[in-house]
């Protein structure tokens, strides 16, 4: 619900403002942008960067842009990469360092730039799944006895401004993971695009410095109206998702059917490519590359994104543990929908439909998870593997 | 100097068995002795006892040519040696050779087969106990088989 | 799921490796051989019995190796190392002066102390006693705090024993020694068989019994399944599992066992929380 008392609205102008603003206190602004035939992360130096005017349609296996009938600046769905590509970039320098003299070695922490600048970034149009995703990887890189200082250092002073979805797409499914189409919390202004006789956004701040620098935009007081339109924008897309997947006691379901024949199914069709989790805006494994000179007296120690489903992910003595496709499948599916419960309080899928769209075969985990939930088979009475 | 009645009834493969039943055994069994170094049997020669160890190391070897001979299993007290004697051609499969001094009962294989033949009742639980010690003797060889601490194995 | 434990105070960048330099090198057997390090910082390297380290050679990339040394003497850390190719094969090629990184200790331990005033039982396979060792030290040192100490351990034959000179010592130190080997040549006097023979000879109280096992995951669960059926609680047991670690801190992802991150809520789990999950093929 919008907070009716605090809520404004702002023009275009006023937008305008709002990002110039944000340069002017040191950001680097970033937000969606066109690139390549999709919507993606990128700088933003005005708001004529956004993408205005344009929509998607997403289906399992296909993207694709569309022309809108209107000015839409935030008209899309999920973008082709989430903010992951900012917050936890694929490739750090962790350290560098060499031998010395006396044969030891010496090492500096590293660091590496940012493809879109340096922090703090302020966010312009992240949506409530992309920002429960940073919530979630706020959980997991974080607060931990060892939490990453790279992520830290790029997340801490980010200025989050989420709009509502007004279009979902047809892979999304925010609403059964509670995780959509509008942001309760975690920003530091929410917006919701109003469009009509005239392009307003009913904007209300989440947090102090949220509130301190909607203050300094031109605005106006929301009326009941506005307040009511946005409602109904967001109703409206809560109507339209284009997925749903029944989460009840998804963990245990998980858990019990570790044999079941869908596995199989899904692993017939996947190609371990991968794709799934670079676009998932929770995955976070990571592995280690040594950059070393041929007499390895220097060497830098870079972090790279990794994904469960490459054949040596799980190596251990001459062999992979997971070494099928159906086991790789399996621990993606399971860390991502119930593993990460236990691990994490939460589940690790904020129904964005990334991992649907950027599928090159089109699987579905919402078909998935159904596919098992009707069919169940947990093992026989005396438990081990079939 | 106790009986071998009282050493079948202690020894652990005969554990359960009454009373009645040790006695129908003892007329097949005798003590024998072997001093370190001595083999209570070859391979090849004819299985005709089942040895009970009672004090000692029994090891189980065999010998190739160019190759160092080997142990491929050891035999302690409280365990027994032997049960070629129950399938033929009975004629034993390894040398079997005391690693320290052994006392034994032996019991003759032919002694054996008869009570069973005789009465399906002492031969239904002396096959149980025989069956027992090969369930744990052929899991054992199996797993060493796959050589868990092999080379390509770190732990 | 239960906090991260055991973690040390935390370096400000847990990623960075210390220097250590080797002060002496034993070669244990054909393939492995026992390091003692010094940190060049001179600070030491507290540790509890079943942690590990991020072992380094520098610029050859980092391995998780099991702390071998004694928890009492932190500022000697002693790893054992088995050569199986890539970074062991550089780590085992050090020399006494060579400088190494390090970076730990992290991981959830045996919890020794928590079998006091019952019996210990240690069964170790291969390598496996390589962090077990430290445990065995920790009751050595408490040794009026449990009442039996068994160690039961395993190896493929007699070239294969590690810490031999230890084994001999800790038998005279009121640990009940028990070796087997799978195979051996004549001139071996011991036993030889499977691990797993030998705790059916090891008197102990299974009820009052913590029993802490480690070696080949396939012998951990044939030697679970023994101690289950002497009447050992699931929960008394203690497995030391291994899975591919790139971080060692929790953070990689790459450790996992389902729920568990083997990193920090390991090495070390009961048996009751993954018996079923050892069950599953490719888990």
């Amino acid at each position: 619900m919008a907070e009716a008392e605090s809520a404004v609205t702002i023009d275009i102008h006023g937008l305008h403002g709002l990002v110039e603003l944000l340069g002017r206190e040191g950001y680097t602004v970033l937000g969606p942008t066109l690139r390549g035939g999709a919507v993606v992360p990128g700088r933003l130096t005005s708001v004529d960067d956004l993408p205005r005017g344009w929509g998607d349609t997403q289906e399992p296996g296909s993207y694709a842009l569309r022309r809108r009938d209107d000015q839409a600046l935030f008209g899309y769905a999920a973008d082709a990469i989430s903010w992951k590509s900012v917050l936890f970039p694929s490739r750090e320098l962790i350290w560098k360092g060499g031998r010395t003299p006396d044969g030891s070695f010496s090492v500096q922490a590293g660091e590496t730039p940012g493809d879109l600048g340096e922090p703090p970034y302020a966010i312009l149009g992240i949506r409530s799944c992309d920002l429960h995703a940073v919530a979630i990887h706020d959980r997991v890189l974080r607060e931990r006895s060892h939490p990453d200082l790279r992520y830290e250092a790029r997340r801490k002073d980010a200025f989050l401004i989420t709009v509502s979805c007004s279009d979902p797409s047809g892979t999304c499914f925010c609403v059964s993971m509670g995780t959509g189409p509008r942001a309760d919390s975690g920003y530091d202004l929410a917006l919701t695009e109003l469009l009509g006789e005239e392009h307003t956004f009913l904007a209300h701040a989440g947090t102090e410095r949220g509130a301190g620098v909607l203050a300094q935009i031109p605005s106006r007081p929301a009326d009941s109206g506005a307040v009511r339109r946005a409602d109904e924008v967001v109703e409206r897309s809560t109507q339209q998702m284009g997925r749903s997947m029944d989460t009840t006691d998804i963990r245990t379901l998980l858990y019990e059917n570790v044999d079941h024949p869908r596995w199989e199914d899904v692993a017939s069709r996947c190609l371990s490519c991968g794709n799934c989790t670079m676009v998932c805006p929770t995955c976070f494994c990571t592995s280690v590359e040594e950059h070393t000179t041929l007499a390895r007296d220097r060497t830098e120690h870079w972090r790279i994104w990794d994904s469960c489903f490459t054949s040596d992910f799980s190596y251990l003595h001459g062999g992979s543990v997971r070494s099928s496709a159906k086991s790789r499948y399996r621990q993606w599916m399971t860390h991502k929908l119930a593993s990460w419960i236990d691990q994490f309080g939460t589940s690790g899928c904020v129904g964005c439909g990334r991992c649907l769209t950027w599928c090159p075969v089109g699987i579905d985990i919402t078909e998935e998870v159904a596919a098992i939930r009707a069919d169940p088979q947990p093992p026989t009475e005396h438990g081990g593997s079939r | 100097m106790r009986s071998i009645q009282d050493l079948l009834s202690e020894h652990p493969f005969f554990a359960g068995l009454d009373d009645d039943m040790v006695s129908l055994l003892v007329g097949c069994a005798t003590n024998v002795h072997y001093r370190t170094g001595e083999y209570l049997f070859h391979e090849g020669e004819p299985a005709d006892r089942l040895f009970v160890v009672r004090r000692g190391r029994v090891a189980l070897d065999v010998h190739m040519p160019g190759q160092p001979e080997r142990v491929v299993d050891t035999v302690d007290e409280g365990a027994v040696v032997g049960w070629s004697w129950l399938v033929p051609p009975y004629r034993w499969f390894f040398d079997a050779r005391a690693v320290q001094e052994v006392s034994a009962v032996a019991m003759d294989a032919s002694c054996l087969r008869a009570k069973c033949d005789e009465d399906p009742a002492v031969g239904y639980a002396l096959m149980q106990r025989v069956a027992g010690v090969m369930y744990h003797r052929l899991q054992s060889a199996r797993v060493r088989l796959l050589d868990l601490y092999g080379a390509d194995r770190a732990g | 799921m239960q906090a991260e434990a055991n973690a040390p105070a935390a370096a400000p960048d847990a990623l960075l490796p210390r220097p250590f330099r080797v002060v002496a090198t034993w070669r244990e057997t054909r393939d492995t051989m026992t390091f003692e390090l010094e940190p060049l910082d001179g600070d030491g390297l507290p540790f509890a019995a079943g942690q590990f380290t991020m072992l380094q050679v520098f610029g050859a990339g980092e391995v998780p190796i099991s702390i071998s040394g004694d928890p009492g003497r932190p500022d000697r850390l002693v790893h054992t190392i088995r050569d199986v190719g890539g970074v062991t094969r550089a780590l085992c090629e050090a020399r006494e002066g060579d400088v190494l990184g390090v970076r730990g200790s992290y991981g959830r331990g045996w919890g020794v102390s928590e079998g006091a005033g019952g019996d210990i039982v240690i069964v170790a396979g291969g390598i496996g006693l390589a962090p077990l060792r430290p445990a065995v030290l920790e009751t050595v040192a408490a040794r009026h705090r449990f009442r039996r100490v068994h160690l039961l351990y395993g190896a493929r034959t007699e070239e294969d024993l590690l810490f031999r000179a230890d084994l001999d010592a800790w038998s005279g130190l009121g640990v009940e020694v028990a070796v087997t080997v799978d195979r051996a040549a004549t001139t071996w006097t011991g036993r030889v068989g499977l691990v797993t023979e030998l705790l059916r000879d090891a008197p102990f109280d299974a009820a009052r019994t913590l029993a802490l096992v480690c070696g080949p995951e396939l012998m951990m669960r044939y030697v679970a399944a023994e101690l289950i059926s002497l009447g050992v609680a699931a929960d008394r047991v203690r497995l030391s599992i291994e899975r591919n670690m790139r971080c060692g801190v929790g953070l990689c992802g790459h450790c996992q066992l389902r729920e568990y991150l083997l990193c920090v809520d390991g090495p070390v789990l009961p048996l009751d929380a993954v018996r079923s999950h050892l069950a599953v093929r490719e888990l």
